[in-house]
């Protein structure tokens, strides 16, 4: 029997497989976004752009996205750069662990069980993960400090959350343990289809272990590399959790994100237009990494 | 002589070990620190155990003080995180398989719209749903919280089921209804039972993620008796003093019930995980 391409069927039976999705997509997805949208033009008179220069312009070092004062020494930098050098320095070093972890665990003893470890960090609450960072940089039951305690290094031995020049760090390096199973788990599903064929054939060809990594698996490795990075920055954008139950921000906004100003402007505030603002912001910035994704999953 | 294959093959292990050793630290810090006494943990560290006197006191306090009351947010999670799971990975499931099988109007838009939403977030849809839910009367309540879930919950859940359904052979489904079944009895009794792998993937990452958010409970759950157990262990913590005891006792409960889930169905969050990402 051919197999059928997709077909016409009756708008009746449709209608069954499409509608509760779509109501449900519509009143509580697609209408709140627009509204967002909406809120974040509004101001006394009519629609305008004055939100958005303000939130952008807004100096406040809890609220500033970009532009606070004293900004190029240490932080607080504005949430926006926060974000920034969150991505800069988190995507790097967890597609680069994961990547080491997958390839080293392939021939490990147990390794699918030190595997299933890692992953941890993608299952626990973040909120809980939150906490395990400030758990572990705390000056008095932390193993970080106690180690840079013990090393003599007295500046680093400190409740790292608690201090401007350390917060957003602390909070980063903390982000690596939490993420890298997801680049390991993906890595390790990529290299389990590369066929062993190919690594003997360049072994039979003489090729050195480094050769072959970087000559034959890496590249084979791109479409995994490119969904490890799309998705921690995604992630990086997106982050809110873990820095609400570590540092709520601060101290003094060192380690303010944007999800977390939304959250600002919206609660404390209670400006729910700049908060908008925020919001839309935060959104188009995540829509470069989606839309390239989106490309990726209709072209199928 | 020691092949060099064999010493590369143990400086592999003990390097893996070492990192895997790491991973696991801040868990066994945790875990130590909840079952002592903290002004003991303060003293000594929780990695000492010379003389160590381990106690349930932080368990009992974080589950029953009613300052606390993990036990009511447990409650309060598993009502919202249950019919959270359940409905959008019926109604996604529903949608998945019309864009899988179905030629019909608009329908690349539609599942480029699902691909997008994924990307969307929460951020972006918390200030009008928070006047939409209090006009509802359903602001502060765990129904409210469900809808919101179970809504934001559809796209990529449909996105990864229609990558499935993609995949299962048609022949079985074209040989049904040449025998007279209707799409909708070939979408209940083969479709679904086949796809049950790709369901408990769907439903295993669902239910952590509505179990571990943070975000919407905080937003949209305002009396304290609605707290979700991700809000409970949150506010525990004090501003200035923090009782590492009490805090680490809570944070394995609020972490108990995914890694139980996850120790349970391995399996299914690894491929849902990759399925949801790579095969795009």
């Amino acid at each position: 029997m051919p197999v059928a391409g997709p077909r016409r069927v009756r708008w009746g039976v449709l209608a069954v497989f499409l509608t509760p999705a779509l109501i449900l997509l519509t009143a509580f997805v697609i209408a709140p976004i627009l509204g967002t949208v909406a809120i974040s033009f509004e101001c006394k008179h009519g629609f305008c752009l004055k939100n958005y220069v303000d939130v952008i312009t807004q100096q406040s070092p809890d609220l500033a996205l970009i532009y606070p004062p004293g900004f190029g020494g240490p932080p607080p930098w504005g949430a926006l750069i926060h974000n920034i050098v969150w991505i800069l320095i988190h995507v790097p070093l967890t597609t680069m662990l994961g990547l080491i972890i997958a390839y080293l665990l392939k021939d490990t003893l147990g390794g699918s069980f030190i595997k299933s470890i890692i992953f941890i960090g993608m299952v626990i609450p973040m909120v809980v993960g939150g906490l395990i960072i400030r758990f572990m940089f705390d000056k008095y039951v932390g193993i970080v400090p106690k180690i840079f305690q013990f090393l003599g290094v007295k500046s680093l031995a400190i409740t790292w959350t608690s201090y401007p020049q350390t917060a957003l760090i602390a909070l980063i390096l903390g982000s690596v343990w939490l993420w890298t199973g997801f680049s390991m788990t993906i890595y390790a599903a990529a290299l389990e289809t590369i066929p062993r064929d190919y690594i003997e054939a360049a072994k039979v060809d003489g090729a050195s272990e480094r050769q072959i990594f970087f000559k034959i698996i890496l590249p084979l490795l791109k479409p995994a590399t490119l969904v490890v990075v799309l998705m921690t920055i995604l992630w990086d954008l997106k982050i809110f959790d873990i820095v609400f139950v570590a540092t709520l921000g601060g101290p003094g906004g060192a380690s303010t994100v944007m999800a977390l100003v939304m959250y600002m402007y919206f609660a404390r505030e209670l400006d729910f237009a700049k908060a908008a603002a925020v919001a839309v912001l935060l959104a188009l910035l995540t829509l470069i990494p989606g839309v390239y994704m989106a490309r990726r999953a209709v072209k199928g | 002589m020691v092949r060099k294959s064999t010493i590369r093959a143990i400086i592999v292990n003990i390097v893996a070990w070492t990192i895997g050793f790491i991973w696991v630290l801040p868990f066994i810090g945790l875990f130590m620190t909840s079952v002592r006494p903290y002004s003991e943990v303060v003293l000594k560290g929780w990695w000492s155990i010379i003389g160590a006197h381990f106690t349930l006191k932080n368990y009992y306090e974080a589950l029953f003080n009613p300052f606390y009351n993990l036990a009511r947010g447990y409650m309060n999670s598993f009502i919202v995180a249950i019919p959270s799971t359940i409905i959008p990975v019926f109604v996604a499931a529903l949608i998945a398989y019309a864009i899988s099988r179905f030629s019909f109007p608009l329908k690349s838009y539609l599942f480029l719209t699902l691909v997008l939403i994924m990307a969307v977030p929460q951020q972006m849809s918390v200030i009008p749903l928070f006047f939409m839910l209090r006009d509802m009367h359903l602001l502060d309540t765990l129904q409210g919280l469900i809808l919101v879930h179970s809504s934001w919950g559809i796209a990529w859940i449909a996105f990864l089921l229609k990558n499935y359904f993609d995949m299962l052979p048609r022949e079985v489904e074209e040989a049904a209804r040449v025998d007279g079944a209707s799409d909708l009895q070939v979408f209940f009794k083969i479709v679904l039972p086949l796809s049950l792998p790709a369901l408990a993937s769907a439903a295993a990452i669902q239910f952590t993620w509505v179990w571990s958010d943070f975000f919407y409970a905080l937003v949209f759950l305002i009396s304290p008796k609605n707290y979700v157990v991700t809000q409970r262990i949150a506010f525990m913590k004090g501003q200035f003093y923090v009782d590492w005891g009490l805090l680490s006792a809570g944070s394995i409960l609020a972490m108990l019930v995914p890694l139980i889930l996850y120790a349970v169905l391995q399996k299914y969050f690894v491929r849902g995980m990759v399925g949801w990402t790579i095969k795009g």
